[in-house]
């Protein structure tokens, strides 16, 4: 590809803060990093795209110390760094967000942002001093208001703990910033007012290496862009002089053109599989009524904490509903625990898929089997006839993943195909879906919306939570918003993202709002 | 923070709310409190009907000195735990502490100073060993530690059959002596909690002990050295067993093999701390609530003798509490989680 090097060049050595060189690293004889370059200069946004296991994540822990490369270099300023310890990176203004948040939950704000590096009067922990400096850095993010020093972390919502994380990585007197997805836990209001912070770090010179799948945002954010494919830069490209479509083709290294699969035609829906009427949960739904038929996907969209995930689970028999009824196919029924979901054919692919998704230990075979394992008796191992395992996994396109592998070393993308197949070995009819592509690069994204609306096609209900309005607009049949633990109304397929976001928010009720 | 703050004298301000929110009444500590004054009136008023004396200064002392050796070795046991280790190791450190200081003393007041010194060098040598097999060559700490235990209980068994050496009589005060009604050993016991808590609260060594158990890599990343810190608070926890051997021997005046592994300090010891509100998995809990724990216990010690209680029924009765008040904190996580 010929965009790469014209785009490079028109940096000049002496204006990088950082420049790593020709970085090699390989994990047990399979090379994970092939000579990849990438610079970062003050003030700018750089980021970084490429499929999940392309070397972006690892790049990223060598630049902080938390890996040590087998060959290159890292300039800093100019000068040649070399890293043992993230707390070197550290010392030299490299600090790293990662995605799965690094806080200690029963530890205060101020302890967690000093951590490793207390103050300290002789041999005592300066506790005031670090409150305070605390609370100086949280008034440069603007959240002195809403977050407390001596606050414990637990208790903080997901958006709080990121800001979090940046003031801490700010505490270093960072000049260079690693964020690795900042937005996946996002919900996108809190995705604005982050950019806002991005924004104020860039204006004061620090520079930011960011790490996103999600296109629309670098072209929000980002002023170059850095692409990997395999362990190999596959080009640096300014962002004003390029497109989501040639970032694709550079990522998957083809053309993506049904981004989304079709909408369901009318035809294809058909009789009312799912009802709930009048729905609650004390303290987190209430009044919740909505129908899934078969054929179509239903998508749930609104902020974090709405109530989304608590609809999936009260439906799933996690939390249960402790008000209001449901019924399937017509019959009036009670699901107190996951097992009598899963007995009637439901199916949940949950948000956390290491956690609640799947056994890591476990081989791709054994987390397959899971659900329908559970169904049948201790001799019969399973009920409703026999699936052939191996044929549902390779129509699932399990790229080179074997059955036997342990599935903690799968990619995001075929970890979820797993526990799609989970359910599909179950034969689910009813399939709730949280954030089903949240971490999973676009070519898999792609791969998972596809076998969505497959399995609508074959007779399936399908709801679907997601965070990602593109997303929701592109995949659903008809879209729920939830708004503080109940349903703010119901759109058509065609909606517009503003439509959505008026409902989530719930400011065309009260006008006052700016 | 932007909230107003009240100024208190002694203090500047905020440090009175800090001490408050990260001291005694830490969040974990407060219910464990509770489930002490409970079970002191409830025996208080048994013993009282049953026409025994309970709060009387006789028999509170006795409970507090009954409380010393196991307290010590539960305070040492409170920080490998939050770190996120376990040391089944402490009852044959103590014998060894027992016996090796009897036997180098024998009597002779002069060798006070070298036998204490050499048992803490002793302490600091398992400590390290149980902290480095932990550490360096990842050997799970239930194993590292129970092996260590096997190795010294050989080791004593093959050195000693019973009783051996004799402390000097002027040892003998920690176990005996006090000022006015009270003991050393009480003076010892609240000296070792608040050097813990102190260490616990106030020094980066102690919130790197609380980051480590709660999340080593994310310690780690932070630039914490988090193998030093494990194998540091193994040390402190052997070196608080060494106490414990130095405070029974000058008790019983000669040191025996089977002092610690009698007593059951290493299992009591973990019961203390998990009673006392501190995770099992790390990170969590604090040495006020591990003090509580252990006077429970002793409390629950008490209240049996003076019924004269069956020592099977004792520690049926025993066992039921210690799980009782595990479910009850885990109920109470369950229900802060949701």
């Amino acid at each position: 590809m010929s965009v790469t090097e014209s785009a490079t060049a028109s940096a000049t050595v002496g204006e990088n803060l950082l420049e790593m060189r020709g970085i090699t690293k390989s994990f047990f004889g399979v090379t994970v990093l092939d000579d990849v370059d990438i610079d970062c200069r003050p003030g700018e946004v750089h980021a970084l795209l490429g499929e999940n296991g392309a070397g972006k994540s690892t790049l990223m822990k060598i630049l902080s110390g938390a890996h040590q490369p087998d060959g290159g270099t890292i300039l800093l300023d100019g000068e040649e760094v070399s890293f043992g310890h993230p707390r070197d990176a550290q010392a030299k203004g490299v600090s790293i967000m990662y995605q799965e948040f690094n806080l200690l939950p029963e530890r205060t704000v101020a302890q967690n942002i000093y951590l490793g590096r207390e103050p300290h009067r002789g041999p005592i922990v300066d506790q005031g001093a670090m409150e305070r400096s605390t609370a100086e850095l949280l008034a440069t993010l603007d959240a002195a208001g809403s977050i407390r020093p001596g606050s414990v972390v637990r208790n903080l919502s997901v958006a709080q703990q990121q800001t979090v994380e940046i003031a801490k990585a700010l505490s270093f007197r960072s000049k260079i910033l690693v964020m690795d997805e900042p937005t996946a836990a996002l919900s996108p209001h809190e995705v604005v007012s982050l950019f806002e912070r991005v924004r104020l770090l860039r204006a004061r010179g620090v520079g930011i290496l960011y790490i996103s799948h999600r296109l629309g945002e670098i072209f929000e954010i980002a002023q170059r862009v850095t692409v990997l494919k395999d362990g190999r830069r596959v080009g640096t490209l300014d962002v004003a002089a390029t497109t989501p479509r040639q970032l694709v083709r550079m990522m998957v290294g083809r053309e993506l053109d049904h981004y989304f699969p079709p909408h369901a035609v009318p035809a294809e829906i058909g009789q009312t599989r799912l009802v709930v009427h009048g729905g609650g949960v004390a303290g987190k739904l209430h009044d919740i009524d909505l129908t899934v038929r078969t054929g179509e996907i239903v998508g749930i969209g609104g902020l974090a904490g709405s109530g989304r995930t608590e609809l999936a689970q009260a439906l799933f028999g996690v939390r249960p509903f402790d008000a209001g009824t449901v019924e399937l196919d017509g019959k009036p029924i009670r699901i107190r625990s996951p097992r009598q979901a899963v007995r009637r054919r439901m199916g949940f692919v949950t948000e956390d898929r290491k956690v609640e998704g799947l056994v890591l230990l476990l081989s791709v075979r054994d987390n397959s089997l899971l659900a329908l394992r559970s169904l049948g008796s201790w001799l019969r191992r399973g009920a409703g006839g026999p699936v052939s395992i191996r044929d549902l996994l390779r129509s699932l396109d399990l790229r080179g993943a074997g059955l036997d592998q342990e599935v903690r070393y799968l990619s995001g993308g075929n970890q979820q195909k797993v526990v799609l197949a989970k359910w599909l070995a179950s034969q689910a009819q009813v399939l709730i879906f949280d954030e089903p592509t949240r971490g999973i690069d676009v070519g898999a994204k792609a791969g998972i919306h596809e076998l969505m609306r497959e399995l609508a096609r074959a007779g399936g209900a399908i709801l679907m939570i997601s965070s990602e309005l593109p997303e929701l607009v592109g995949m659903s049949d008809r879209i729920l918003v939830m708004r503080e633990g109940a349903i703010a109304g119901e759109l058509a397929s065609d909606a517009s993202e503003d439509a959505i976001m008026l409902l989530a928010t719930g400011e065309h009720d009260t006008v006052s709002v700016a | 923070m932007t909230a107003p703050r009240m100024a208190l004298p002694g203090g500047p301000p905020g440090a009175w709310a800090r001490a408050l929110r990260t001291g005694l009444g830490s969040a974990n500590a407060a219910p464990v409190y509770l489930v002490l004054l409970v079970i002191f009136v409830v025996s208080w008023v048994i013993v009282g009907l049953a026409g025994g004396s309970f709060l009387t200064v006789e028999n509170v002392t006795s409970v507090l000195v009954r409380s010393v050796a196991l307290g010590i070795v539960s305070a040492g046991q409170t920080l490998v735990i939050l770190a996120g280790s376990l040391d089944l190791s402490v009852a044959y450190v103590i014998s060894v502490a027992a016996v090796v200081s009897s036997v180098i003393m024998n009597g002779d007041p002069g060798r006070i100073v070298i036998a204490v010194v050499v048992v803490l060098g002793i302490g600091v040598a398992v400590g390290l060993t149980n902290g480095l097999l932990v550490t360096k060559l990842r050997v799970n700490p239930f194993i590292a530690t129970l092996g260590v235990a096997l190795v010294l209980r050989g080791l004593l068994n093959a050195a000693f059959d019973n009783f051996a050496g004799k402390v000097a009589p002027q040892f003998e005060t920690l176990g005996y002596g006090g000022i006015g009604p009270l003991p050393w050993s009480v003076i010892l016991l609240v000296v070792t909690v608040l050097a813990v808590w102190w260490l616990l609260r106030s020094t980066p060594f102690g919130h790197h002990l609380y980051a480590v158990g709660g999340g080593e890599e994310t310690a780690r990343l932070s630039g914490v050295r988090s193998h030093r810190v494990i194998i540091g608070a193994h040390i402190l926890c052997s070196l608080a067993a060494v106490l414990t051997g130095l405070f029974l021997v000058s008790r019983i005046r000669s040191g025996a093999p089977w002092i610690g592994p009698d007593g059951g300090y290493d299992l009591e010891s973990i019961a203390a701390v998990v009673v006392g509100g501190t995770a099992l998995t790390g990170g969590r809990g604090g040495v006020w609530g591990t003090l509580a724990g252990v006077l429970i216990l002793a409390v629950l010690d008490n209240l049996f003798n003076q019924l004269q209680f069956n020592s099977f029924l004792k520690d049926v009765v025993r066992g039921v509490i210690i799980i009782a008040a595990v479910a009850i904190y885990a109920q109470r996580q369950r229900r802060m989680s949701r």
